[in-house]
């Protein structure tokens, strides 16, 4: 069986410059090659380093798990550190990534839209072309958390028992007293609406 | 530029259906040439992933901005790296029609 395919990071902006280089070293060092640092692993020095993020923090703001979090980030650590040991430039691209974007909302016509292409700047709705429109921060926290939160409730999906989920108790592993069936998060019922 | 609309039928009298991925039909219009394609969605039944794969369908297409009442949570990452725009229109009565109407403006 192949593996599940990388989840994609989410990076709020792209770095303002696209590398570093060294300056001051010996013949040597200048040819001593280059370090390829990837978006996320720019993304997730700028949340830790930078915001003072925890790691579960910043692993929600990128929308993976803790441990990955964890895993780019020793990653993106050991790559800086080898750059500023031999003197390597540094070159930000690549990575399983996309670039999140601001949602807004327009008051003349009432929509909601984003701009993906992050150098164009927002000035008309793109649906009825008013200039009526304003950065809306909400609808951005409502779209990107809902997958992420985890009902407290289990349910069995064949007659609507539910119970409160305990940590540590897998609820697919746990049976249903009334009929039998598997059960499963709550919240897990509701996805089919995609 | 082409914009997809999704739509509850398959004539621009048709109203904006609310659901991205299993919308009916989706309407394709160029807003260069006013030219208008109409596509039947073959995600509409589709048990899981109708979202990605409609996302599919309108990107082949050559479309950079969509229209839709409503868009899953698989969706967004999607569209964001493939810089397709979304516009989240919630008024189910619009026709198509008066919704072309506001991209000529």
């Amino acid at each position: 069986m192949s593996p599940r395919p990388t989840r994609l990071r989410r990076v709020s902006n792209p770095p303002v410059i696209s590398g570093f280089k060294p300056y001051g070293g010996k013949e040597q060092t200048e040819k001593a090659g280059t370090v390829f640092l990837h978006f996320e692993e720019y993304e997730v020095i700028r949340l830790c380093d930078y915001e003072h993020m925890n790691h579960h923090e910043a692993s929600k703001v990128m929308d993976v798990s803790r441990p990955t979090l964890t895993r780019i980030y020793a990653k993106a650590r050991a790559k800086i550190a080898e750059a500023l040991v031999t003197g390597k430039q540094i070159i930000i691209e690549g990575g399983k990534i996309y670039f999140d974007s601001d949602w807004h909302t327009c008051n003349s016509c009432g929509c909601y839209f984003n701009q993906p292409e992050k150098n164009i700047e927002v000035l008309i709705c793109p649906l009825c072309g008013s200039d009526k429109i304003e950065n809306c921060e909400a609808m951005n926290e409502d779209m990107a958390g809902t997958h992420r939160q985890c009902s407290e409730k289990c349910v069995c999906p064949g007659c609507g028992y539910e119970k409160l989920h305990e940590p540590g108790q897998p609820c697919k592993e746990q049976v249903c007293p009334v009929c039998n069936g598997r059960l499963m998060r709550k919240n897990n019922l509701l996805r089919k609406d995609i | 530029m082409k914009v997809a609309i999704t739509s509850t039928g398959n004539s621009l009298e048709s109203t904006i259906d609310p659901r991205f991925g299993r919308c009916s039909f989706f309407v394709i219009y160029d807003t260069e040439t006013g030219g208008v394609e109409i596509l039947p969605n073959p995600n509409r039944e589709a048990q899981d992933g109708a979202g990605p794969a409609s996302v599919q369908l309108v990107s082949s297409r050559g479309v950079k901005k969509i229209i839709s009442g409503e868009f899953g949570v698989k969706i967004k990452s999607l569209l964001d790296s493939l810089k397709i725009q979304m516009v989240v229109y919630k008024e189910p009565e619009k026709t198509i029609q008066s919704i072309i109407e506001m991209l000529k403006k």
